[in-house]
Parts: C-alpha cells; structure tokens; sequence
C-alpha cells in the first residue's frame, strides 16, 4: 500500500489542549488516524481515556460522539442504520474508538451484536492493556505478570496470572465473526498502521484494527518512549503485526530473530518485579518465541 | 413545565471542536524540545508522531510552545538528532 508521509494532510483534525498524559499513545494514534480517515468521520467513543481527552474539553474539531462505556458497537449500528435511512451514509466514515476494557469486557457484546449484523464501519480498539482512565485496573487482555492497580504484584502475587495463553484475542475473536477485514498495529510502525486504517474504511462491512498503545503513567514507561516501546513490543515477539483479509492471514514484518523479552519488560515498571525471577521470564520467553516459530514469523 | 436549569443549559453538553485551545498545556512542561533546523533532514517523522499535532511542518518545523507537552517524543524518534530536549528555567 503507497501511502506516503508526504501526502497526509497537513490540516490537523484535533485541537491542541487536550488533556491527555504527555507521551499518550492512545493520543498519538488517534490524531494519525484522524489524518487518513478526513474530516467527514464520526468518530463515536466508548468511556474512557480519550474521552477526557477529546471530548470533555472538545478537542476534536470533527463529529465526536462520547458514549456509554459498554455501547460504542450499538451507536455505531444506529448512526449506520439512521444515516441509511435518510439517504445521508454515502462519503461519511464511522469511526468506532474505544480502550481495550471497552472493547474487549465490558463493551464486547455490542461490538460482537453490531459486527454480526454486517454494519459498516471501522472499529479501532486502542490497547493500553488496563482500564486507564480510572487508575488502571486489569482487564481481558492485561499481558500475564503485569502488575495493576487490581493486580498488584508481591510477595504472593505475579501481578496478573491468567496464563499467556489465555489473554482475549480481539483480532482473531473479530475474524471468527467471518469480518472481511481486520489487523493488529503498532505506533512503532506509523505507515503501516495508517494504511490499515485506510483499508479498515474501504471494505464494504464491518472492520476491525488493534493499536498497542502504551501508556506512560500505567506502564511506567518514559513518556518520550512511547513509541521505542511500542517498537520493542514488536522485535521481542511479545506484540505481531498481521492482518486477516477475508479469512487469510498475513503477517507484516518478519523478523530474521527475536530479540529477548527482557528487553521490552525493563522499559516498564509494570513488569519490574519480573526481571529477579528467572523461571517466570522463561515461561513468558518460551511462549513467545514457540508463538513465532508456529506462526512462521521468523526468518 | 421543563425544568429551568434546562433552559439554560442543552441537557446533552455540547462544545464547539477546538474548545481545548482554552487549555494551554504547554504550562505542563519540565523539558523543552529544541530543534536544530540546520540538521534537520525534513522527514516529518516529529510532525507524524507528536500526540498534540503542535510541529508545523509547513514552518520550518517550528513547535508551538503553548500546547507542547515536552513529551520528548519527537526528540527520541528524530533520525538525526536534531531536536534536543532541555530543561525549563
Ligand atoms: C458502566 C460503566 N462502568 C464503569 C465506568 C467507569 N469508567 C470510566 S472509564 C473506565 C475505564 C475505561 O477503560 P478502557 O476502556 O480500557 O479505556 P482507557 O481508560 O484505558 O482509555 C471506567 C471503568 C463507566 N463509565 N461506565
Ligand atoms: S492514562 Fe495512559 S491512556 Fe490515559 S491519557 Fe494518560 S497516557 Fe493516555
Ligand atoms: S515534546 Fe512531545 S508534545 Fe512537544 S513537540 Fe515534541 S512530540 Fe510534540
Ligand atoms: S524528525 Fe528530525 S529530521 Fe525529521 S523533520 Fe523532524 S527534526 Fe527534521
């Protein structure tokens, strides 16, 4: 896909003053794809961090529906159906934004109800791995042994202990409903995100992508970090770029070796307490890198 | 009968977009980026990646200290070290 950081608009979408934590991954990529997406997008946004930074104080300068947290999937049906309705869908883009405690838990069941019905828009989760916006709570896809404000680790606890293996998978949950199109992404690879979010808009249904976005005060991460750690995320195998497209899966960046977990854990205070216990890094690598090698990602 | 407080105030709240202007976040910042422009290589990678949208990469990249957080984003993801982050007085 050619899409050039020349061509983007210059025009910027979201207003500055939002009130976002400086470094805000979720922020950061929601502004790129605002800048593929244009000005006629209703972006609809469950409750969460970007809500705050949005829509309290107004910074989106495009149609910006804050929602209910559990029912961003059911707007997204009803703008779709309505605008039908009055002959007013054509040239404009639904933008479903939502946190991964709104997407994967608490607002699964519109989602999966609003996909099943065949509506069309582009649904972006944007995963910062915790419920951030009220002090980071663990959530269906907090990563094992990262410590939360729900699951603190210690003396007797990991952090969070739901094996690896376990974490909710959205994209494939998504693919499972026969969508034709849907896509992990990184901020780390700004190009590729953005052109999948272009892609996200041009198929006739439902589409789906999921943005890693760290998050510096809920990870412990630097804020002028955000997106090496998101890269990070990407050459250890802990994070994998790859999209279905009708059902057939793609993976976008093969990797020629894994760089070692450890790598990506010391960049965030989440996982600190991981680092002095050896058997728990191992069990965390060994699921890692047997994902790669089944996935034929290396090489 | 509406209730009065409604007559003033729409019951969904409503702001025109852009209202966060009123919210100068560069008071935030405890380091500030600077950027050489003689090194600069006008890739636009500081302008893609800055969550505030506040690089003007039709100005010679000039940063809009009124809202720049001071992340420090744009420094680190420059290919050419030209933005260097310094502390605030
Ligand atoms: C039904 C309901 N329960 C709880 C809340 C409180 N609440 C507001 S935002 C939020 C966390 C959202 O988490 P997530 O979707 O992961 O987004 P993030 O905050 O990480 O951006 C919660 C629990 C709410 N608004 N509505
Ligand atoms: S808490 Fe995290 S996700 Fe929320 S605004 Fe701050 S950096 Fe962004
Ligand atoms: S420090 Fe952060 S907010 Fe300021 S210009 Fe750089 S990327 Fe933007
Ligand atoms: S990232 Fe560096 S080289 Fe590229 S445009 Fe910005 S300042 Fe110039």
């Amino acid at each position: 896909m050619s899409l050039k950081i020349r061509d983007l608009p210059n025009e910027e979408l979201v207003a500055p003053g939002n009130s976002g934590c400086p470094g805000c991954g979720a922020t950061m990529g929601a502004r790129m794809a605002m800048k593929v997406l244009g000005s006629r997008t209703i972006m609809v946004n469950g409750t969460g961090c970007m809500t705050v930074n949005y829509g309290v104080l107004a910074a989106a300068r495009f149609p910006y529906l804050h929602m209910l947290f559990e029912t961003t999937g059911a707007v997204l049906s009803g703008l779709d159906a309505g605008l039908r309705s009055l002959g007013k869908r054509e040239g404009v883009t639904l933008l479903g934004w939502a946190g991964d405690g709104g997407t994967a838990d608490i607002g699964f069941q519109s989602l999966s109800g609003a996909v099943e019905r065949g509506h069309k828009f582009v649904y972006i989760c944007y995963d910062n791995e915790s419920y951030m916006n009220t002090g980071g709570q663990r959530s269906g896809v907090t990563p094992y042994g990262a410590s939360t404000t729900t699951c603190p680790a210690g003396k007797r606890s990991i952090g969070e202990s739901r094996p690896m293996q376990r974490r909710k998978d959205m994209v494939e949950i998504m693919a499972a409903h026969g969508i034709p199109y849907a896509a992990t992404a990184s901020l780390a690879f700004p190009m590729d995100y953005m052109a999948k979010v272009k892609r996200a808009a041009e198929v006739d249904g439902p589409s789906y992508v999921h943005l890693l976005s760290p998050c510096p005060p809920g990870w412990g991460s630097n804020d002028e970090l955000t997106v090496e750690v998101s890269r990070l995320a990407v050459e250890t195998g802990m994070w994998i770029l790859y999209e279905v497209v009708d059902g057939e899966r793609k993976f976008n960046k093969r990797l020629k070796t894994l760089r070692p977990i450890t790598d990506y854990l010391k960049t965030q205070k989440r996982f600190r307490h991981l680092l002095d216990q050896p058997e728990e890094i191992e069990k965390i690598q060994s699921f890692v890198t047997k994902r790669a090698e089944r996935l034929g990602l290396l090489g | 009968m509406p209730h009065p407080w409604l007559k003033e105030r729409p019951l969904t709240p409503c702001l025109r977009g852009g209202f966060s202007t009123v919210n100068q976040t560069g008071s935030w910042r405890v380091i500030r980026p600077v950027l050489d422009i003689s090194k600069c290589r006008d890739c636009s990678m500081c302008w893609l990646y800055c969550p505030e949208g506040v690089i003007d990469r039709e100005n010679n990249y000039s940063i809009d200290y009124d809202y720049c957080k001071g992340c420090g984003v744009c420094a680190v993801e420059c290919p050419v070290d030209a933005i260097e982050m310094v502390k605030e007085e």
